[in-house]
C-alpha cells in the first residue's frame, strides 16, 4: 500500500499500525465539568499525539484528504507528527486551513476525514480531529512566526461576516497578497464561532488567537458594522475602493415553530440562549450585565437534535437545570449532531427524549411557561433529506412540566444585505444564489458562500466555501473576467 | 471607540449625548436606531437616534437613567467613550403626506418621535403635537418640538404644567374635533401607547407606534426582541421598531419586557451601591487632607 512513495519514519508495519487501539483524549470528568464552562477536551500531550499518529496506513489514496471540504493534507501533516516535527505539521495544515485549533476541536470529523479514513472499515478511524488541534494548540504555545503573504497586488477586498467562511477566505487572500478587511455586526469577531459555540467545546481564548494571528498576517477587523444598514455593498465598491466583496454573513434568523405560546416568557430560540451565554457571558451575570433566565433546580428542554440543540441543553445543564432534556422528533441515528457531542451530552446527564414533538408551550397563568404538550412520533417512509419522516402517533399527547425550553430547530435567511443590494438573486427561500464552484453570485465582483447561500450547515463546510471564494476572488482580481 | 462629542443634561435624569459616528450619521433616517455596549462587561442596548449630522459625522440620543446601563451612560461626560456603537438599525419611519398628523410623545418618547416629526412636517403634514410627562421636569424637547409643530399640547400628570391628566385626554378631544386625522404616532410608555391605540381604534385612525423591547443583536439573529402582531411574532429590530398600534398585542410586550425584572434591579442596586462606596472612601481620603 505505501511502497510507491517516500520511506515512512513510522516503524510499525500496517499490521501494527492497527492494532493500536484509538488513543482517547484527556477530558473533564462529568460531574465535575457539569459545574463549570471551562473546555471538556483537555488535549493530547506529545507522547498521545505521536502514539496516534502511528496507527495512520498512509494509504496511497488518501480518501482522508479527499473528503476533507478544505482539503487538508491529513497525511501528511500526520506523517510530521510521527517524525516529531510539530510546528512543521501545524504549517501544513495552514496551507489550506486558516483556523486550524478551531476545527480541530469543532469539525465533525466522523463526516469527513475520519469518516473516510481506511481504518475505520476494520476499527476505529485515525483521531485526526484530536492531532489537529494538537499540533494547533502547539504552534500557539510555540508562537511559530507565520509565513509571509505573496507581493501586494494592491486590490482590495471586503469580507462581509467574521464567522468561518469569512476568516477562512480572508486568510487565503490576504496569502496572495490583497488587502483584505472584514466587516462584522456584532462587538466581537467570530460569529458563530463566538455567540454560537460555548466555551466548553470552544474557548474563546482559541479563537482569539486564531483572530490575533490573522491580525499579524495583515487582514484589518471592522467590528459594529452591519453591512445593509450602515454601509451598502454598492457603497463599499463605490466609495470605498473595494474590488470585490465576499458576503459571508452566516444563516441568520432563527425559526419558531408556529405552535401556541411562543411568546411566553421561558421559551427562548437558541441563537438568543446561546448569545446571551457566549457572547454576552450572561453565565458570570452579575460581572457581566447579561443577564438569563435563572435556571438552577428549573426543568428544561432543547427541542432540535443538532449542534446547536446540544450546545443549548449541556449550557442550561451548567447553568444547574435539574432535567435537561433534549427533544427530537426522530430517532438518535438521525440526529445531525457532531458524535462526540452526543457522548459528551449523555454523559453529563442530558435526558434524551426521541420521537418526541411539540405541540403547545403552557402558560403558568402569568405569561411564564410552565409545561410543554407533545405528540409521540413513529417513523414513516424516508423524506426528501433521505431521512425516514416522523409522523404523529394519534392520540399520544402528554405533558413535560417545564420552565425553559429553547428552540433550535434552524434558521431561514437574513434578508439585510439581500433587500439592498440590487441585482443580487436569491433563491426561494431567500438565501444568495451562488455558483457551486466559483462562489459567483449573479452580481460582478461580488461572492457569496457559507450559511447565507446552503442555509445552516457546519464550520469546515462553511470554511471550506470560503476557501473556493478566496481562489475565485483572485481569480477575478487577477485576470480582471468575470 | 466612539467619543462622546457632546453631553448635557436636559431634565433631570434625562442626558442629550452628540456622539461621533461618521457611519451612523450618513445612513440614518427617521425612526431608526442604534444598539451601544458601554465597556467588556456591559449589555447590549437599543436606544433611538434622536437626530443626525452627517456632515459633522455625529448622532445624538437622549437617554433616561432607568437601569444600571442607563446610569452608567449617564454618568459619562464629554470627551469620554463608548465602545461600542452600531447602526442605524430597524426600518425607517414611513414619511409621506397624510394630511393631518398627531403625534404623542410621552416623557423620553418625544425624543424619539422628534426625528420622524421632522421629517413629517417636511413632507407637508399639518402637525398636532401633544407632549406628556409625570411632572414639568419630565416635559421635553418642547422647543424644538413646538418650532416643528401647527399646534403644541402639554400635559401633565400632576398638573405642574400645560393641562392636568394624560396625554389621551387632549388626545381624545382632537379626535372628536371636525379637523380629520390622517395619522398618530405615538412614542412612549407602553401603557401610554396602550391607550393612544384603544382610543384611535374606535375612530379607525391610522395609528403607529415605535416599540422598544429587550433587544440583543439588532439584525434579526437572535429573536429576543420578538413581539407579537397581529398574531404573528415579529422581529422588532428588523421588522419595526414601528408597528401598527391596533395590530400590537401590548400585553405580550409588557409580560416580555418583564423577564428580566429580578435581575436588572440587583444590577442596579449592586451598581448603586458601589457608588456609594466609592463616595464613602473618597470622603475619607479628603477628610484627612
Amino acid at each position: 500500500m505505501n511502497s510507491t512513495k517516500a520511506p515512512s519514519a513510522n516503524p510499525l508495519t500496517l499490521k501494527e499500525r492497527m492494532k493500536v487501539p484509538r488513543q482517547p483524549m484527556l477530558e473533564q470528568a462529568p460531574k465535575l465539568r457539569v459545574m463549570n464552562f471551562t473546555e471538556v477536551n483537555l488535549g493530547y500531550s506529545q507522547e498521545l499525539a505521536k502514539q496516534e499518529a502511528l496507527r495512520c496506513l498512509e494509504c496511497a489514496k488518501a480518501t482522508c484528504v479527499e473528503n476533507c471540504p478544505v482539503g487538508v493534507k491529513v497525511k501528511d501533516f500526520v506523517k510530521l507528527i510521527v517524525e516529531g516535527k510539530f510546528l512543521e505539521a501545524a504549517a501544513k495544515i495552514r496551507e489550506d486551513n486558516v483556523l486550524p485549533a478551531i476545527t480541530g476541536r469543532v469539525c465533525p470529523q466522523e463526516d469527513h476525514c475520519e469518516g473516510a479514513c481506511l481504518l475505520h472499515k476494520k476499527v476505529e478511524p485515525l483521531g485526526v480531529g484530536y492531532l489537529e488541534r494538537f499540533v494547533a494548540d502547539y504552534e500557539q504555545r510555540a508562537g511559530a512566526p507565520i509565513a509571509p503573504n505573496a507581493a501586494a497586488t494592491g486590490k482590495k477586498v471586503a469580507i462581509v461576516g467574521s464567522g468561518p467562511a469569512g476568516l477562512s477566505a480572508a486568510g487565503d487572500l490576504i496569502q496572495r497578497g490583497h488587502r483584505v478587511r472584514v466587516f462584522e455586526a456584532l462587538h466581537e469577531i467570530g460569529g458563530v464561532l463566538v455567540y454560537g459555540i460555548p466555551e466548553f467545546r470552544l474557548p474563546k481564548e482559541v479563537i482569539r488567537q486564531q483572530i490575533d494571528k490573522m491580525r499579524e498576517m495583515g487582514v484589518e477587523f471592522e467590528t459594529n458594522v452591519v453591512i445593509g444598514k450602515t454601509v451598502s455593498i454598492d457603497e463599499l465598491f463605490e466609495e470605498e475602493g473595494y474590488h470585490a466583496v465576499f458576503i459571508a454573513t452566516g444563516a441568520g434568523l432563527p425559526v419558531f415553530l408556529s405552535i401556541p405560546g411562543e411568546h411566553l416568557n421561558g421559551v427562548y430560540s437558541a441563537n438568543e440562549f446561546l448569545t446571551r451565554i457566549n457572547l454576552m457571558h450572561a453565565y458570570e451575570f452579575p460581572k457581566y450585565d447579561e443577564p438569563i433566565m435563572e435556571l438552577r433546580g428549573k426543568h428544561v428542554a432543547v427541542i432540535g437534535g443538532g449542534n446547536t440543540a446540544l450546545d443549548a441543553i449541556r449550557s442550561a445543564r451548567r447553568l444547574g437545570a435539574e432535567n435537561a432534556y433534549l427533544i427530537y422528533r426522530r430517532s438518535e441515528k438521525e440526529m445531525p449532531a457532531r458524535a462526540e457531542e452526543v457522548k459528551h451530552a449523555k454523559q453529563e446527564g442530558i435526558e434524551f427524549r426521541m420521537l418526541t414533538n411539540p405541540v403547545e408551550f403552557i402558560d403558568g397563568g402569568s405569561g411564564w411557561l410552565k409545561g410543554m404538550r407533545c405528540v409521540q412520533m413513529e417513523l414513516g417512509e424516508p423524506d426528501a433529506s433521505g431521512r425516514r419522516r416522523p409522523i404523529a402517533i394519534r392520540g399520544s399527547e402528554f405533558e413535560v412540566p417545564l420552565e425553559v425550553a429553547i428552540i433550535a430547530t434552524g434558521t431561514s435567511a437574513n434578508p439585510l444585505i439581500q433587500s439592498t443590494t440590487p441585482g443580487l438573486k436569491i433563491n426561494k427561500k431567500g438565501y444568495i444564489e451562488a455558483n457551486q464552484d466559483t462562489q459567483r453570485t449573479s452580481r460582478e465582483g461580488v461572492f457569496a458562500g457559507g450559511d447565507i447561500v446552503t442555509g445552516g450547515a457546519t464550520v469546515i463546510l462553511a470554511m471550506g466555501a470560503g476557501r473556493r471564494a478566496a481562489k475565485s476572488i483572485h481569480e477575478y482580481l487577477t485576470t480582471g473576467e468575470w | 471607540m466612539f467619543q462622546i462629542v457632546k453631553a448635557a443634561v436636559i431634565a433631570p435624569g434625562i442626558k442629550r449625548f452628540l456622539i461621533e459616528a461618521p457611519r451612523i450619521a450618513r445612513k440614518h433616517e427617521a425612526g431608526q436606531f442604534v444598539i451601544l455596549r458601554l465597556d467588556e462587561h456591559g449589555e447590549r442596548i437599543p436606544l433611538t437616534i434622536e437626530s443626525s449630522d452627517a456632515e459633522r459625522g455625529t448622532i445624538s440620543i437622549v437617554v433616561q437613567a432607568v437601569g444600571k446601563t442607563t446610569h452608567q451612560l449617564n454618568a459619562l461626560d464629554q470627551g469620554e467613550y463608548i465602545r461600542d456603537v452600531v447602526g442605524p438599525l430597524g426600518k425607517p419611519s414611513v414619511i409621506k403626506n397624510f394630511g393631518t398628523v398627531v403625534i404623542v410623545g410621552g416623557g423620553v418618547g418625544t425624543a424619539l418621535a422628534y426625528p420622524t416629526t421632522v421629517a413629517l412636517k417636511r413632507a407637508g403634514n399639518r402637525i398636532l403635537t401633544i407632549l406628556g410627562g409625570r411632572n414639568r421636569d419630565l416635559v421635553i424637547l418642547e422647543e424644538e418640538m413646538r418650532a416643528t409643530s401647527d399646534e403644541l399640547y402639554v400635559t401633565t400628570d400632576d398638573g405642574s404644567y400645560g393641562q392636568k391628566g394624560l396625554v389621551t385626554n387632549k388626545l381624545q378631544e382632537l379626535i372628536t374635533q371636525d379637523e380629520k386625522i390622517g395619522m398618530v404616532l405615538a412614542v412612549g410608555p407602553v401603557p401610554m401607547m396602550k391607550a393612544v391605540a384603544e382610543l384611535t381604534r374606535e375612530k379607525g385612525i391610522h395609528t403607529v407606534v415605535s416599540l422598544n423591547p429587550i433587544m440583543i443583536d439588532g439584525t434579526g439573529m437572535c429573536g429576543g426582541c420578538r413581539v407579537l402582531v397581529g398574531g404573528k411574532s415579529q422581529f422588532a429590530c428588523v421588522d419595526g421598531p414601528e408597528f401598527d398600534a391596533h395590530e400590537v398585542n401590548f400585553e405580550v410586550l409588557t409580560q416580555r419586557n418583564r423577564m428580566y425584572r429580578e435581575a436588572e434591579r440587583r444590577s442596579l442596586e449592586d451598581y448603586q451601591r458601589s457608588l456609594q462606596e466609592k463616595e464613602a472612601s473618597t470622603c475619607l481620603v479628603g477628610g484627612g487632607k
